[in-house]
């Protein structure tokens, strides 16, 4: 048995440790929101948070992991409680088929969770690695952009709110 | 920085001992020449040396505007911004002659009369063939001109004063022809002028003194790139397999070779130059290459067997290192097998998958053979992908996958099981240390 740091909870999980986080979340926790598309590392569907860094959960197996706490986008909110990325996502209408877009979050999240005011070559660059196959790049660079917007103006109006999702 | 000052002030003293401070007076200005004014078949020659020199590493940023300069070059005085060479006449080079050009590559003078300094390579460009040189003016002058000035230099003091730099090019510049090999072809002769004048092989595969000057009596034997190591290129190569002039070309032309190494870090924009040269310029410059190599004694054919035997496995897990662990890198070695099997061995072990055969067998890898750590840390770390655009291998970026202390336990195994060399000391502390490397 091992044991994850998963959304701000303690998860049990009943697999060998060799296994690719991607698959736990999956096919033993029922988290779909990280996709499967490549396997290979090279698309970003697969994108989670490890520690508070954006990882290709695909090629991250289980005994890596370790205590370190993972989030994937079901930790950011609800459909009945979208984060400030999902929302931001849902307003900038970022998704064509949707694949790479839990991917697509949860690499944002990092960055910033990292740095709450990045420039727009910032976001590029550290978008760069997620692929999105219907060319919705530039909804999603802005989706990215609005969602720092509004922590930003959040964080004035509320000095002390709290910064992320 | 310490080890810097004392060179430095030596510096000023030859310098103030030669009173060399005169002598480069500023070049007339020229209104910035028609494109139509160059012959075209000029123009494209221009563009395929501009290419073996590699040019655009220094004057393009990434997805910027060709040649309008803004390259940061960390060096270890500082970092140099490289310049705007678009013919643009205020921030560009669009007033320069053909004359100020020549003795900007030839001497380092820009056309004002002050010094550049010798991170532009003109120690090497020195050696350049006026005819070169026109070319390269005629294609540099047909470029879009580009309004745009490079951040300022950020140099340790006293360096922003450029007159110092007259004190290194005494001491460090030597002109003329390059120095031919003792066994005149026509192949050779040409290689050893593209690899030491154009290519400027040496400015990174070369070590460096105190002064930043290329050693000459360790020439090519291996030196810095921006916080990696790039290889020895002379008798000293650390390829397991010795290299071929045919795997050499192959290398140069494509970045990749099989049973050597796929180019990663500031290998990957040479080669995507290299790419446009001619691939008859380019065998010249391996049968160059090669020669400085020499033929493998037997030390190196030792190594090779060593390396061919391992890599037969069908996974580095099995293979017997020759010596037993020191005591001290047990736990590392323990955690870095356990790494290996899940997050390496799908790709680099035989039979795993359908695609496994086709990685790199890593006792082949010259990564894993140098005399530090930093390129194979920088691998697994980024992970290796083509130029955006360029079709190329792939391998996928571990970063946050893997914790520092998971990343150093791989690469300590990696060594071990790998090659028959000593362990790298302090690999954890290079690899926290390489962290916020790009």
């Amino acid at each position: 048995m091992i044991v994850l740091n998963l959304n701000g909870r303690q998860q049990v999980v009943d697999a060998d440790a060799s296994t690719p986080l991607l698959y736990v979340l999956r096919d033993d926790l029922q988290l779909n929101g990280a996709k499967f598309g490549c396997g290979l590392g090279q698309c970003g569907a697969c994108t989670v948070m490890v520690g508070g860094t954006a990882v290709l959960s695909c090629i991250t197996p289980l005994s890596v992991v370790g205590t370190r706490p993972v989030k994937t986008v079901e930790g950011l909110g609800s459909a009945d409680k979208p984060g400030v990325l999902q929302s931001a996502f849902i307003a900038e209408q970022a998704a064509q088929c949707g694949y790479c877009i839990a991917g697509m979050m949860m690499r944002a999240q990092a960055l910033l969770e990292k740095n709450p005011n990045p420039s727009d070559a910032d976001i590029r660059q550290h978008m760069s690695i997620n692929l999105c196959r219907c060319g919705t790049h530039m909804r999603i660079l802005r989706a990215v952009r609005r969602a720092a917007d509004s922590i930003k103006s959040a964080s004035t109006e509320h000095p002390n709110a709290q910064r992320g999702a | 920085m310490a080890s810097y000052v004392v060179p430095i002030f030596l510096l000023l003293a030859v310098l103030a001992g030669c009173g060399a401070l005169g002598g480069h007076g500023p070049m007339q200005e020229i209104n910035p020449p028609a494109p139509t004014a160059f012959d075209r078949a000029q123009v494209r020659r221009g563009q395929v040396l501009a290419s073996l020199g590699d040019c655009s590493s220094c004057h393009t940023t990434r997805n910027g505007p060709p040649y309008a300069g803004g390259v940061p070059v960390p060096t270890p005085f500082g970092t140099i911004y490289g310049t705007n060479i678009t013919p643009e006449p205020q921030t560009g080079i669009g007033r320069w002659s053909e004359a100020a050009f020549r003795r900007a590559l030839r001497e380092g003078i820009a056309r004002n009369g002050s010094h550049l300094y010798p991170a532009f390579p003109y120690d090497h460009f020195t050696h350049l063939t006026d005819d070169d040189i026109a070319a390269l003016y005629a294609f540099v002058m047909t470029r879009d001109p580009v309004q745009a000035k490079p951040p300022p230099n950020r140099l340790m003091f006293p360096l922003q004063f450029r007159p110092l730099v007259a004190g290194w090019n005494m001491l460090y510049l030597h002109e003329g022809p390059v120095t031919q090999p003792s066994s005149q072809n026509a192949e050779l002769s040409r290689g050893a002028y593209l690899v030491d004048a154009l290519a400027h092989c040496g400015a990174c595969h070369s070590p460096r003194n105190a002064l930043g000057a290329e050693q000459k009596d360790a020439y090519l034997a291996g030196g810095e790139a921006e916080g990696w190591h790039a290889t020895a290129l002379n008798p000293k190569s650390p390829s397991p397999v010795p290299w071929t002039v045919e795997a050499l070309t192959a290398y140069l032309q494509s970045g990749m070779v099989a049973d050597h190494a796929i180019t990663a870090g500031p290998m990957e924009d040479v080669v995507h130059n290299l790419s446009h040269a001619d691939p008859a310029d380019l065998r010249a410059m391996a049968e160059y290459i090669v020669s400085r190599m020499g033929p493998p004694d037997g030390e190196r054919q030792a190594r090779e067997a060593a390396a061919r035997k391992k890599a037969a496995q069908d996974s580095l897990a099995t293979v017997q290192p020759s010596s037993p662990a020191p005591p001290t890198d047990e736990e590392a070695l323990a955690l870095g097998g356990v790494v290996y099997a899940n997050s390496c061995a799908e790709c680099h072990d035989l039979g795993r998958q359908f695609s496994s055969d086709t990685a790199l067998r890593l006792p082949l890898a010259i990564a894993l053979h140098l005399p530090d750590p930093r390129n194979l840390i920088h691998i697994i770390r980024h992970g290796i992908q083509p130029p955006e655009g360029q079709p190329g291998r792939w391998m996928p970026p571990f970063e946050g996958s893997l914790t520092d202390q998971q990343l150093a336990a791989l690469v300590v195994w990696l060594r071990r099981q790998g090659t028959d060399a000593p362990p790298w000391k302090d690999v954890l502390k290079t690899v926290k240390d390489t962290g916020d490397a790009p």
